[in-house]
């Protein structure tokens, strides 16, 4: 029996080893390159800097967390960009579902693969792309301007408000899709049931639609609250002085790097929070 | 052309905005305060070639034609050497000084913060300009500085210089302003279109501000704030946020914000306001009455260098007048050796940027790393060392 057959006869006969060898290769990639560097993130935060060399010290202080939660101006930020967030998953659902209702349902059958396309053909562009774009669109006398003009208002320049809006503009199609492919998938005779036993439309989608649409909407909300609180560039480009918790990061990644790793730690533990929290709702099943 | 600005300017912005400082210098020059580094000696004779160099840079400082095959001062410095050159770019002085520390590197460009920490640690050598034959056109008031020497030693050889400048718009700004009260004073007249320059460094430029304005704060280097003179400067940020539309730390930002009238009147360098004038922007950009703030660049030779014969020739090759116009010209400075002016391919180049101007630099107080031990030689106090400056940036953005 040559060796290929025994090996193969051995696997067969342990099943175990078998899961085993397949899976070591991604838990690997999984521990190491996701749980590792996120305990060596929270780690390093413990660690303080030469205020001379800014050279890496490595003694153990808790000094960072402690001015992180005594420090007036980073619980300022952190609360902003929270709110940031979930302005812009709020802002995201509202728009996505009248819009994936209309792709998924009320668009002739032949037209909604392309007009999911249109929705997602954004993300084929450059990221700075679109936030510069938006840039021209808010400066002044620009796009923004030269359309409220007729109504006696102005743009709203550069600021928080433009940085909640290009985000929206920027993580919408990862709202559409997940409630899109929901509603698609809600059986017509659930619908007819309703309208058969009498509610009107108003009735059925608070009653039938909704519910089964939310996780849907949950999981759409952790793609954009996600990505909104981890952004710095946008809030950078558009955001006039305006601060999030990224640009913390980044001020501080090259001459107090524990620091940044302190307030590194902040998104991860409201994600994380807030992941808990959307897991009752059913959302991670949905995805 | 329109290439070769982007790069230029890409260059510049990719060192400027990672360079948190370049040296100080209060006219007095070279007080350092309780700067004492290890007594290393510099080399007396250039030997025999190594045949290699290895060297840490700002981007556009060492360019071999790869970037642009127009742009290549390092083909003939191989060819008339025969020093082969191993580059690399360096995205801030954190970096830099990382690199020198690994002692695998022959010299440096550093800016004034990276070079006085390097100095002090003994990463550096002192120089030997008797060895380098054009440190001797080199401008008289960049040698011997605050950030390229210590008690008299030299430990490099200037490279370039710019300053912080105040830039308007001559259609909104009306009287055209003539001190830095446009942005801190009188920053109100044009709420929410103000603009400032997005580094914890900017804090010294508030401090210049009241060392005119304030005289009994008492400050004589903006680099050398004791807690009262920094809490007072703080505060003047402070009140001048509410006034900010935007900071900027992108020049393409910049750039745009000024063409659009988002912002009317802040900090920029020069090279933002020919390339803003350039596309059709009514601005005027100049020093004002109380002086400003600059940055300065200097190579430097490692202590642990390998090969520091040719790093020598580096050295003497970057600032000959033909090389120092190019990169000047590339990168948007101005060059350090006088004899450069005659070699640039814009014959207005030197004037715009003033080189030779020492009255204009007379007024630059040049970027610095301030640490605990006053730079301006006060023993009675501590100054606030660097790491608050950023913390204190963080606070004044809110």
């Amino acid at each position: 029996m040559s060796l290929l057959n025994r090996t193969a006869g051995a696997l067969y006969r342990r099943p175990r080893l078998r899961l085993s060898l397949l899976l070591t290769a991604p838990l690997l990639w999984l521990a190491v390159l996701y749980l590792g560097s996120l305990s060596v993130l929270f780690v390093s935060a413990f660690w303080t800097t030469d205020s001379f060399t800014s050279e890496v010290v490595k003694v153990w202080s808790t000094d960072n967390f402690h001015e992180l939660f005594t420090v007036p101006v980073y619980r300022q930020v952190v609360l902003r960009s929270i709110g940031v967030a979930l302005a812009v998953t709020v802002l995201c659902a509202v728009i996505a579902f009248p819009l994936a209702f209309y792709t998924a349902r009320v668009a002739r059958p032949k037209w909604r693969p392309l007009l999911v396309v249109a929705i997602l053909t954004p993300l084929w562009a450059s990221y700075l792309v679109k936030v510069y774009a938006w840039r021209l669109i808010l400066s002044q006398g620009g796009l923004a301007d030269w359309m409220l003009k007729p109504f006696g208002l102005s743009g709203p320049g550069f600021g928080l408000p433009a940085a909640v809006l290009t985000l929206t503009y920027l993580w919408l199609p990862y709202m559409v899709l997940p409630i899109h492919t929901a509603l698609e998938q809600l059986p017509a005779n659930l619908l007819d049931a309703s309208a058969d036993l009498g509610a009107r439309a108003g009735r059925t989608f608070r009653s039938v639609v909704l519910p089964m649409v939310l996780p849907s909407v949950a999981a759409g909300s952790i793609f954009t609250f996600s990505l909104s609180l981890g952004d710095y560039i946008t809030v950078q480009i558009v955001g006039g002085k305006t601060q999030l918790i990224g640009n913390l990061v980044y001020s501080n990644i090259e001459l107090n790097l524990p620091m940044a790793a302190a307030l590194g730690t902040v998104p991860v533990v409201v994600i994380v929070v807030y992941l808990l929290a959307m897991r009752r709702t059913g959302a991670l099943s949905s995805l | 052309m329109r290439l070769t600005r982007t790069l230029q300017v890409t260059a510049c912005a990719a060192v400027l905005l990672a360079a948190t400082a370049c040296g100080s210098s209060d006219s007095s020059g070279g007080s350092s305060g309780g700067l004492n580094p290890p007594d290393l000696k510099a080399q007396s004779k250039l030997g025999k070639s190594e045949g290699e160099v290895n060297l840490i840079a700002w981007a556009g400082y060492v360019e071999d034609g790869s970037n642009d095959p127009k742009v290549n001062w390092v083909s003939d410095f191989e060819k008339q050497t025969g020093c082969q050159v191993n580059s690399k770019v360096a995205a801030s002085s954190d970096e830099m000084v990382k690199l020198m520390k690994t002692g695998e590197y022959d010299a440096v460009s550093a800016s004034g913060d990276a070079s006085l920490r390097l100095i002090a640690s003994g990463d550096a050598a002192p120089v030997n300009t008797s060895l380098v034959p054009n440190y001797k056109d080199i401008f008289p008031d960049l040698k011997l500085q605050a950030w390229n020497s210590v008690k008299g030693r030299a430990y490099g050889i200037p490279h370039g210089r710019g300053a912080n400048l105040l830039m308007y718009n001559t259609q909104k700004v009306t009287p055209a302003p003539t001190s830095w009260a446009a942005v801190f004073d009188d920053a109100s007249k044009y709420k929410g279109h103000v603009t400032a320059y997005d580094s914890p460094i900017y804090i010294a430029d508030a401090a210049l501000y009241l060392k005119a304005t304030k005289p009994e704060l008492k400050i004589k280097d903006p680099y050398a704030l004791d807690q009262k003179q920094f809490d007072a400067a703080v505060a003047l940020l402070k009140k001048q946020n509410a006034d900010i539309g935007e900071y900027w730390s992108d020049y393409l930002k910049e750039i745009s914000a000024f063409k659009s009238g988002d912002s009317v009147v802040g900090t920029t360098w020069q090279v933002i306001a020919n390339l803003t004038a350039d596309e059709g922007a009514k601005i005027k950009a100049f020093v004002p009455e109380e002086g400003s703030t600059g940055w300065s660049d200097t190579w430097m030779i490692s202590a642990k260098a390998k090969h520091p014969n040719c790093a020598y020739k580096w050295l003497n090759w970057i600032v000959s007048p033909k090389v120092n116009a190019q990169v000047a010209e590339y990168f948007g400075e101005a060059p350090a050796n006088s004899k450069a002016c005659e070699e640039t391919s814009d014959k207005n180049f030197c004037t715009t940027y003033h080189a030779a101007d020492t009255a204009y630099w007379k007024n630059i107080a040049f970027w610095n790393t301030p640490i605990q031990q006053c730079l301006d030689g006060r023993t009675d106090v501590k100054c606030v060392p660097y790491a608050k400056w950023v913390q204190a940036w963080t606070e004044i953005k809110g």
